[in-house]
């Protein structure tokens, strides 16, 4: 077990260290992730009232737009660079690079959270935060990030690249998204306990079923 | 190697057996199923919608076991079947959205609404067009098909769970069989004649869908063949 994290951390890290040096992923994720919620302000031309009420959905839409971002970029790198083909010679279990992927997309797309929720809250003068929606952000955000992952190693392998990730990601990802913004609106506006429970249950289950699901295909698609 | 010279007896028979049991059907839909007391005969499309929806799922179905199948085993063979039973799904899945559609503007007064059962076709006929996007983009044979075998289990995977999710957030849809919520508009209680009716109409569809699996399996093994035997062929040339 413990080489096997040692693993994960390794890539965690070397992906880490390329970001620190290029610069190129977050940077754009969260500009991206910005002008999507101007976007979404201006188009619909909310109201006060609107604003909070659609909160939680243009939240979401708005962090799987960017993730989808780093998801291309950060598989799209090691096709690019033939990384991929040193990674698997590697002596370590195939699962660790899946893992160690994945992680490091999930920093990408929290740190995205970390901003672009306080910068609506501010636009818009209503207070998004709470300990429980910081809860779904994390389950949301896991299970999108652990399909995205497994997704994206098999999308940088078709010829249109990464055109094809968000087409292949998004409809195996709306039960998901679904759960988090009901789950986030209830926390934001209130709403029945028992149906925040059903949604957090939800979410759990998603992120098992697809951490379980990469587990086992995640080999099969990298395979040379 | 499979006999290329006419098609096996057994499918023609098959296929006979497809075409007589849907003109049975038909027959029966029309001149022997009752009239429904409130929806009258717009509710006959009841019989066909809900064995085009039977019949697409099991295309899903087959493709999705195919699909593990062929990663088990490697084999082509099985990634023909997986692909024969997307592409019978989608058009049958199809078949099913469509006709409820028509059934739902009288009864419902609207084309469509986001209920669970209607939104989760909608959503495994976006996963399955991808599925064929997916095998567009890739030219190597064996790749192809063992990402697309990938694809098809995590997309449906994800299915029930979508339906599951879409009924907890509403649902106006008749359950027939089950429970029943009498409340729900358009839900009827089925008497005999009707019994047999959808029965008979389920049968058929499961029928037509053995003989167009069969089928497309069989033209999916064609066409290995013969890029099997040009690519012999220009070995041999060069």
């Amino acid at each position: 077990m413990k080489p096997f994290i040692g693993a994960v951390f390794a890539i965690f890290w070397k992906d880490l260290l390329a970001e620190k040096r290029t610069r190129e992923i977050l940077g754009t994720m969260l500009v991206f992730a910005l002008t999507v919620i101007l976007i979404f302000v201006f188009s619909f031309d909310l109201s006060v009232e609107m604003r909070r009420k659609a909160a939680a959905g243009v939240i979401w839409v708005t962090l799987c737009f960017a993730g989808s971002i780093s998801l291309n970029r950060t598989m799209g790198l090691e096709k690019d660079r033939e990384g991929f083909d040193s990674l698997l010679l590697a002596p370590v279990d195939r699962t660790a690079i899946y893992f160690g992927k994945a992680l490091v997309n999930w920093l990408y797309l929290l740190i995205t959270a970390a901003i672009v929720v306080p910068v609506y809250s501010l636009f818009n003068n209503t207070s998004l935060f709470s300990w429980g929606v910081l809860g779904v952000i994390l389950l949301g955000t896991l299970g999108y990030i652990l399909t995205g992952t497994l997704l994206s190693s098999l999308a940088i392998q078709l010829r249109a690249r990464d055109m094809l990730l968000p087409v292949l990601l998004f409809p195996v990802v709306i039960p998901l998204l679904l759960a988090a913004v009901r789950a986030s609106t209830i926390l934001l506006q209130g709403g029945s306990t028992t149906e925040l429970g059903t949604w957090l249950l939800m979410l759990a289950g998603y992120d098992l079923l697809f951490s379980a699901v990469g587990v086992l295909l995640f080999d099969k698609i990298i395979e040379e | 190697m499979i006999n290329h010279a006419s098609t096996p007896r057994s499918l023609l028979f098959l296929d006979l057996l497809a075409l007589l049991g849907l003109i049975g059907a038909f027959g029966l839909v029309i001149f022997y199923a009752p009239l429904e007391l409130t929806m009258g005969s717009v509710q006959k499309v009841f019989y066909f919608h809900v064995a085009a929806g039977w019949a697409g799922m099991l295309g899903f179905l087959v493709a999705t076991a195919t699909a593990i199948a062929h990663l088990k085993t490697g084999s082509l063979k099985w990634d023909i079947a997986s692909l024969a039973g997307v592409e019978i799904g989608m058009v049958l899945m199809a078949l099913c959205i469509i006709s409820g559609s028509i059934w739902a503007r009288p009864v419902w007064n609207t084309w469509w609404t986001w209920d669970p059962r209607l939104t989760t076709a909608l959503i495994m006929e976006l996963i399955y067009a991808a599925y064929l996007l997916l095998r567009s983009g890739i030219d190597d044979s064996r790749r192809r098909a063992k990402l697309a075998a990938v694809y098809a289990i995590v997309g449906f995977t994800s299915v029930p769970l979508t339906f599951l999710s879409i009924r907890i957030f509403r649902t106006i849809h008749p359950v027939i069989i089950g429970s029943a919520d009498p409340a729900v508009a358009g839900s009827f209680a089925m008497s005999a004649r009707m019994q047999i009716t959808f029965f008979s109409s389920l049968a058929a569809f499961s029928v037509l869908f053995a003989a167009l699996y069969w089928h497309r399996y069989r033209l999916g093994r064609l066409q290995g063949e013969i890029l099997e035997k040009r690519a012999a062929l220009e070995m041999e040339s060069e």
